[in-house]
């Protein structure tokens, strides 16, 4: 059965503004499956953003949204969660927004274990502003401002995700569509901070730079290279250079944010 | 099982192509920028091409 996308987007809205074959449509409709599946009421369920054309994603959706500042969801997302702690809080954007000028709100989100879900769409470039190179931006990779190859080393969202301390970390890429609501679905159902890195798509700034002929050709490398993390497990360093590993790559339980911040609240008032 | 009804809002279509490429049956082909079905009794109902599409412009409808 054709999914019933419908009621979860703001009516006329479409068609979107992102390019042909971008993936960061194939996101949003797996983050619509995500909450269906999870059931999550429309009042009580806020999308943060940034800025980026990832970030773009909740002004089509129906529900409590806010498109805030460059680099700034994860911060405002903190904000509504604390005085909300009952709202289900998701935030999600672009490898720019979330990890080169949001990288500090990134990481103190995860260190602090607050209840939310982060869907980030790394596509590896700035797509908004005409594909200058991001932290995400392969070693070796053209960009508009490495048109001679990227020398920086790159960032791997997930591994930050982990070691500044979030307690779910998940990674898919566009081409699996069904895997993105899985993973999406599991991190609202899990307590604390959970990081959903998506690899995505901008066939129009990074794809036509770096020798794709198209879209299509963008996602069956995506498909090519991931390697599900059970998998992984069996695999030598060298065998693993270049993949993608996708799956759950991280889940813990610890304590969450809103929870010791109320025994905080509990512990002044008795003073 | 009946054969899925395919939609196609075609204002919606981009033209990617991805559809196209992900039907494992060769039902749908371009037609310059748009997707077009063009062997619709193959189709096997599995679903690829509405869960890839970007755009919310292809529907398998089952009923
Ligand atoms: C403070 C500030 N600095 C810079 C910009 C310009 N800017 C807008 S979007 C963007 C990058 C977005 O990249 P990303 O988050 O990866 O999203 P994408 O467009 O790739 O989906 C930049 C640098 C801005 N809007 N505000
Ligand atoms: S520029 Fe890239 S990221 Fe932005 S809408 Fe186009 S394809 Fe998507
Ligand atoms: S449902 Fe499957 S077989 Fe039918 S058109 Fe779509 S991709 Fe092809
Ligand atoms: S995937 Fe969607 S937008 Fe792309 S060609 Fe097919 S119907 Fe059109
Ligand atoms: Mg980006």
């Amino acid at each position: 059965m054709a999914f019933d996308y419908d009621k979860y987007l703001r009516p006329g809205k479409l068609p979107h503004i992102w390019c042909p074959g971008c993936g960061h449509g194939i996101v949003l409709k797996g983050l619509l499956r995500a909450i269906d599946a999870c059931e999550l009421e429309k009042n009580r369920t806020a999308i943060v953003s940034g800025i980026g054309c990832a970030s773009r994603l909740p002004g089509y959706v129906d529900f409590n949204t806010l498109h805030t500042a460059h680099g700034r969801a994860a911060a405002f997302a903190t904000g509504i969660k604390m005085a909300q702690p009952d709202m289900n809080v998701l935030v999600v954007g672009g490898d720019g927004d979330g990890v080169a000028i949001g990288g500090n709100h990134f990481i103190h989100a995860c260190r602090r274990n607050i209840d939310m879900t982060y869907v980030l769409m790394n596509n590896f470039i700035y797509g908004m502003t005409g594909g200058q190179f991001s932290p995400c931006t392969p070693t070796g990779d053209k960009a508009s401002t490495t048109p001679y190859g990227n020398p920086d080393p790159t960032f791997d969202i997930s591994k930050l995700a982990i070691g500044a301390g979030a307690t779910f970390v998940a990674r898919t890429t566009a081409y699996h569509a069904t895997q993105i609501d899985k993973l999406i679905a599991e991190g609202i159902r899990h307590k604390g901070m959970a990081i959903i890195e998506v690899l995505d798509d901008c066939p129009t700034t990074y794809g036509r730079r770096n020798k794709f002929r198209s879209v299509v050709d963008m996602m069956k490398r995506f498909k090519e290279l991931a390697v599900p993390v059970a998998k992984a497990a069996t695999m030598s360093k060298e065998e693993l250079d270049g993949k993608i590993v996708t799956g759950i790559l991280h889940r813990e339980e610890r304590p969450e944010y809103c929870e010791q911040y109320a025994e905080v609240i509990k512990r002044a008032q008795n003073l | 099982m009946n054969t899925p009804r395919l939609e196609i809002i075609e204002h919606y279509c981009k033209g990617c192509s991805i559809c196209v490429e992900f039907c494992p049956t060769n039902v749908l082909e371009m037609d310059g920028f748009l997707a077009k079905v063009i062997r619709p009794e193959a189709c096997i109902g599995c679903m690829q091409c509405e869960l890839r599409c970007p755009d919310f412009a292809i529907k398998v409808h089952k009923d």
